[in-house]
């Protein structure tokens, strides 16, 4: 690991003024970043470590009936928060179908969406990679690219975003808060990830010294607690990434959906909000035809980046079983596996 | 620079100067307190064998920087058992054959204790395996290492009972 000098800022203020410096980097708990640096992925030269800074580590409901999240609280706290659960099911559990245990109790809401992409040639110095160095090149367009995107992807970079959280996140309208040099402001999650375009190495909407300090959700995302589900494959039942995953949302009233959300993860460079296809489910029975014509929007614009054809047709699947399970009703309890198509209490159909 | 922390380990005060702040709070552990019963596997937050108690929940402390933990309550597998009298998750891991090499081990049953702290396996087996998938066992002594937290899991339960009638 490349040296670098440590930095304990005692206010918000002290931090954004520390890490705006060039090479200088945030740290919260480095469950991304303490391995990006051991593979030498990662060479900051200086770390402001904001794990001690007051304030960030709270869950707050407003006045509004939006709820306002602490940078700091770890993944598992999130997940494990009653209040949270019951309002929030599919945020929950994306949560709990992401990492490993002792990961989820370390890693922090800021730093997972904050956290890298896992393409096997970003994190291999030898590859050339766009992302890590800028015009060097894209190893994986000819590379080992099933697991690769089918949405927003360009011929300089076709990596994933690998966080489950985002995704029920960005269907439900989650606005982010930051603290920069020209103080406070917010925008859409929907609006931190940046598509890759001919700039993968910018990777989101956040300047120098910028720090995430809070994500809130807003009054609305509540409605839908008793309709949301997240569904995630992966290579094995716990503790991978998604190959495709799902947040499906969903209002309904008087047996027609009043609204609906959805959102994909594992297909872009961010996660994949598809409006298209909540905008086909508006005012419509909550039927399989919906469900199907939905996912064939959300996958319209779709296109394999290398061997991963497969993946937009599991995408269309993964979307209509997530909405039907989601019109079924969220479960009392999250299943034993969290997201997981073959969790045995997940009361899953086959679409 | 030189950075001064300090750490409760195993009950223990115990003060460090850093002169550079890349040390993990794994080799801190093992090369400072020469405590190596908390293992390096990966190095890389993959296999869970560097799993310790930080404040009373289980993380992976090869990602974990010593420096950032300042002030940080530690418990290692050293500081489980009362003397002789192992903890009921270590006598439950030989009771159901839960290793055969042993290197994974202390991961295994620090990452169990933590879990029954959490609170979210109970006694079904399906819970066990998924809460404790941060934690890989070359060997594949996964069934044993089911059975014996489920058994280490019910004794504590009852002597909770006990404790509480």
């Amino acid at each position: 690991m490349k040296p670098f000098d440590y930095v304990r800022p005692a206010t918000v203020t002290e931090a954004v003024a520390a890490a705006a410096q060039p090479g200088a980097v945030y740290l919260a708990a480095g469950t991304n970043l303490l391995d990006l640096m051991k593979g030498g992925v990662s060479r900051p030269d200086r770390l402001v470590d904001v794990t001690h800074l007051d304030g960030l580590d709270g869950i707050e409901r407003l006045a509004d009936g939006s709820l306002r999240i602490g940078a700091l609280v770890s993944n598992a706290d999130l997940a494990h928060d009653a209040d949270f659960a019951r309002s929030y099911p599919a945020v929950a559990e994306a949560l709990l179908s992401g990492a490993s245990a002792q990961l989820r109790n370390a890693a922090t809401v800021g730093g997972n969406l904050l956290q890298r992409t896992r393409c096997a040639y970003f994190y291999d110095t030898a590859s050339r990679c766009n992302k890590r160095e800028a015009g060097s090149g894209c190893d994986a367009r000819g590379g080992e690219n099933r697991t690769h995107a089918v949405l927003g992807w360009s011929e300089s970079c076709i990596a994933t975003h690998p966080s489950d959280f985002c995704v029920p996140l960005v269907a439900l309208g989650a606005v982010v808060e930051i603290e920069g040099r020209a103080g406070r402001r917010e925008i859409a999650l929907d609006e931190l990830h940046r598509l890759p375009g001919d700039t993968p190495e910018r990777e989101s909407a956040l300047e120098p010294g910028d720090l995430i300090v809070a994500v809130r959700l807003p009054p609305a995302a509540r409605e839908f607690a008793p309709h949301a589900r997240y569904l995630k494959v992966r290579e094995r039942t716990s503790y991978a990434f998604a190959v495709v995953s799902a947040a499906a949302a969903l209002r309904i009233e008087n047996g027609r959906i009043a609204e609906a959300r959805l959102a994909l993860g594992g297909v872009a460079a961010k996660p994949w909000r598809a409006s298209a296809a909540e905008d086909v489910l508006k005012g419509v029975a909550p039927t399989t035809d919906a469900f199907q014509e939905a996912a064939w929007r959300a996958l319209t614009d779709a296109k394999p980046s290398g061997d991963n054809a497969f993946k937009i047709e599991l995408a269309r699947r993964i979307v209509v079983r997530a909405l039907t399970l989601a019109a079924a009703g969220t479960p009392a309890r999250l299943p034993a596996l969290p997201a997981s198509p073959f969790a045995s209490t997940s009361g899953a159909i086959h679409a | 620079m030189n950075h001064s922390i300090s750490l409760t380990v195993n009950g223990a005060r115990r003060d460090f100067v850093l002169d550079d702040p890349r040390v993990t709070l794994l080799d801190l552990l093992r090369e400072r307190l020469h405590l190596t019963g908390t293992k390096k596997g990966c190095d890389r937050g993959q296999c869970g064998a560097c799993t310790v108690l930080v404040d009373g929940k289980r993380i992976n402390s090869c990602l974990a920087l010593a420096i950032s933990h300042d002030g940080a309550d530690i418990l290692t597998i050293e500081g489980i058992a009362r003397g002789d009298q192992l903890h009921p998750v270590q006598a439950a891991f030989i009771a159901h054959d839960g290793f055969q090499c042993g290197f994974c081990t202390p991961g295994q049953v620090m990452s169990a204790i933590g879990m029954m702290g959490e609170g979210q396996a109970g006694n079904d087996p399906e819970r066990i395996r998924e809460c404790m998938s941060g934690n890989l066992c070359r060997c594949g002594a996964y069934a044993g290492i089911v059975d014996a937290v489920l058994d280490a899991q019910g004794q504590m339960d009852e002597s909770d009972q006990r404790r509480s009638a």
